[in-house]
């Protein structure tokens, strides 16, 4: 049955516009949550959600890339596609969770970082290699969803955790589908057969390596039954923090770079 | 990741106006100034164009000749091909092709030099091999060149060109983003230096990992340097782009970058660079 889903069919339901957004999922997961705000320097960019969260008598750092639920609030969050000063607050907060010695739990959901003039101004791509290169290095533990799209830099600059993991029917790529027809084959309308071949969806990134766990949506989506996809996010919440939370800060580091050096197979010859 | 459309600089080799009879091949038109140069007088002008100023791409040889002492290049031993994970067909027929044309394995090359006399690791990218991006190959080169750095105790310089990371190798492409950088991250806690050189042109997923990175960052001038490619802005926000934009010039103005220092200056600029990082009273 799983079967006859489209690598497609999977990026239309990432897209879909009822699918649930981070702040759904933090509001049934937590017991409680604090958004906090800016980076410090210049601004608070409202692609990417900052705060603190409790569960279990826990605390954690949340970092969350936010859709918008309706126009209005896709304008304000910038459509989830977060300007290098999202990423710096991002930045912020991972430095404050390892202060505190708290994990972090991260949310992507993003088409990618927003390409505009101000945000090439500002450095995107200096905000997001540094996250790269940060998050590498945190002491802390890092647990990372991934909801619905997870495209591109814009993805990946708070994806470098320790324990990834994706919703059945998120994506998970280097580009959208659409950009990726582009620039392959100078047609953007060869999306659908281009997300055909990326190998963009769950089971593709489980089969690689690159993520660790899928958890199971309800059948067309996980806006059917958020109440039990949230459960089982909550659940894996608290199985990895137990797991990562034993482990000693260096390992910890040198585990997770092993993990990413490991990515990427090649033929010696 | 997103460059598809930045101009070819280097057109190709023949020129149909010309009514002289010179071979085809000997000629080049300037992409800046649109005049007809002869191909030997760029060559011994390091690729610049001798009428306006204008920078031509430049094969990794030709860079390894302007940079480093002579004959001082080891290439490491790392002879690796990708294993092509999207399956997708046309893509190792297009290597094989690139390899034969440039003769070059891959889009980087990874080793070390002398510059001056000085040691260094040396990683140099190639806008020849797919718009020089990142794959899998890439992506290990330049970690294992940057892990090479840490284990020699010495200092590292990467210079890229590159369209950002390989589409033909989907995902895999991306996660060298996170390789480079953390690899760096490490070389970082080494107290080794890092200068990073962006020539034209320099986006996507390589702007967005290890070439932002430097402790260091200098620039060709008029180099290309940005995130998200020229035309995706466009259509993005539906407006001309102002002029100038993405420049070396405009990222050293925003203060992204250190400097901006010319072809014939920058072996010496690297070496002085090297030197005054060298621990006082260490020898």
């Amino acid at each position: 049955m799983a079967n006859k889903i489209t690598a497609w069919d999977r990026v239309t339901m990432a897209r879909d516009l009822n699918r649930p957004t981070a702040l759904d999922y933090i509001e049934n997961i937590f017991d409680d949550f604090i958004e906090l705000h800016g980076d410090r320097l210049s601004k608070d960019d409202k692609s990417i959600v900052c705060g603190l969260a409790t569960l279990n008598n826990q605390t954690y750092t949340i970092i969350a890339e936010q859709k918008g639920r309706n126009t209005k609030e896709n304008i304000e969050r910038n459509f989830g596609m977060p300007n290098p000063e999202s990423y710096r607050k991002a930045l912020r907060f991972m430095k404050q969770a390892e202060k505190f010695k708290r994990p972090i739990i991260t949310f992507v959901d993003t088409k990618g970082a927003y390409p505009g003039i101000e945000a090439e101004e500002r450095g995107q791509g200096e905000a997001i290699a540094r996250n790269l290169m940060e998050m590498s290095q945190l002491k802390v533990p890092i647990i990372v969803f991934v909801i619905g799209e997870g495209s591109s830099g814009g993805a990946l600059a708070i994806a470098v955790g320790d324990h990834i993991v994706m919703l059945e029917n998120a994506i998970y790529s280097i580009l959208s589908p659409e950009g990726f027809a582009s620039i392959l084959w100078k047609d953007g309308s060869r999306a659908k057969e281009a997300a055909e071949i990326m190998k963009l969806t769950a089971k593709d990134l489980y089969d690689f390596n690159v993520i660790d766990k899928i958890i199971n949506e309800p059948k067309g989506g996980a806006q059917n039954d958020l109440k039990k996809v949230s459960e089982d996010i909550k659940k894996e919440i608290l199985v990895s923090t137990k797991k990562l939370t034993k482990i000693k800060e260096e390992e910890l580091v040198e585990l997770r770079y092993k993990k990413f050096r490991n990515m990427g197979e090649y033929i010696t010859l | 990741m997103i460059v598809d459309k930045i101009k070819k600089r280097e057109l190709p080799q023949k020129n149909k106006k010309t009514n002289i009879d010179i071979p085809i091949g000997k000629w080049v038109k300037c992409t800046k100034c649109k005049e007809i140069i002869y191909r030997e007088h760029l060559r011994s002008n390091l690729n610049i164009c001798p009428n306006c100023g204008h920078y031509f791409r430049m094969h990794i040889n030709k860079r390894l000749e302007l940079i480093t002492d002579e004959g001082t290049y080891k290439k490491f031993d790392l002879n690796i091909e990708t294993t092509n994970p999207l399956n997708i067909e046309e893509y190792p027929k297009k290597m094989k092709a690139l390899r034969e044309k440039t003769d070059l394995p891959e889009a980087v090359t990874a080793g070390t030099a002398k510059i001056n006399g000085e040691d260094v690791v040396l990683c140099i990218m190639d806008s020849g091999f797919l718009m020089g991006s990142m794959g899998v190959v890439v992506g290990e080169k330049i970690t294992y060149a940057i892990e090479q750095a840490i284990k020699l105790k010495l200092p590292i310089i990467i210079f890229s060109v590159s369209g950002g990371a390989r589409m033909q190798e989907g995902i895999m492409s991306l996660m060298q983003m996170a390789k480079t950088s953390a690899a760096i991250a490490k070389l970082n806690k080494e107290g080794l230096l890092y200068i990073s050189v962006l020539t034209d042109p320099t986006y996507g997923g390589v702007t967005a990992s290890f070439a932002s990175l430097g402790d260091i960052i200098l620039s060709e001038p008029e180099a290309m340097i940005g995130f998200a490619g020229p035309r995706v802005i466009e259509q993005t926000i539906k407006q001309e782009l102002p002029e100038g934009f993405q420049t070396a010039e405009f990222l050293l103005e925003h203060g992204f970058i250190d400097k901006i220092v010319e072809r014939k200056d920058m072996k010496n600029f690297l070496h002085k660079l090297i030197v005054m990082h060298k621990k006082k009273g260490s020898e």
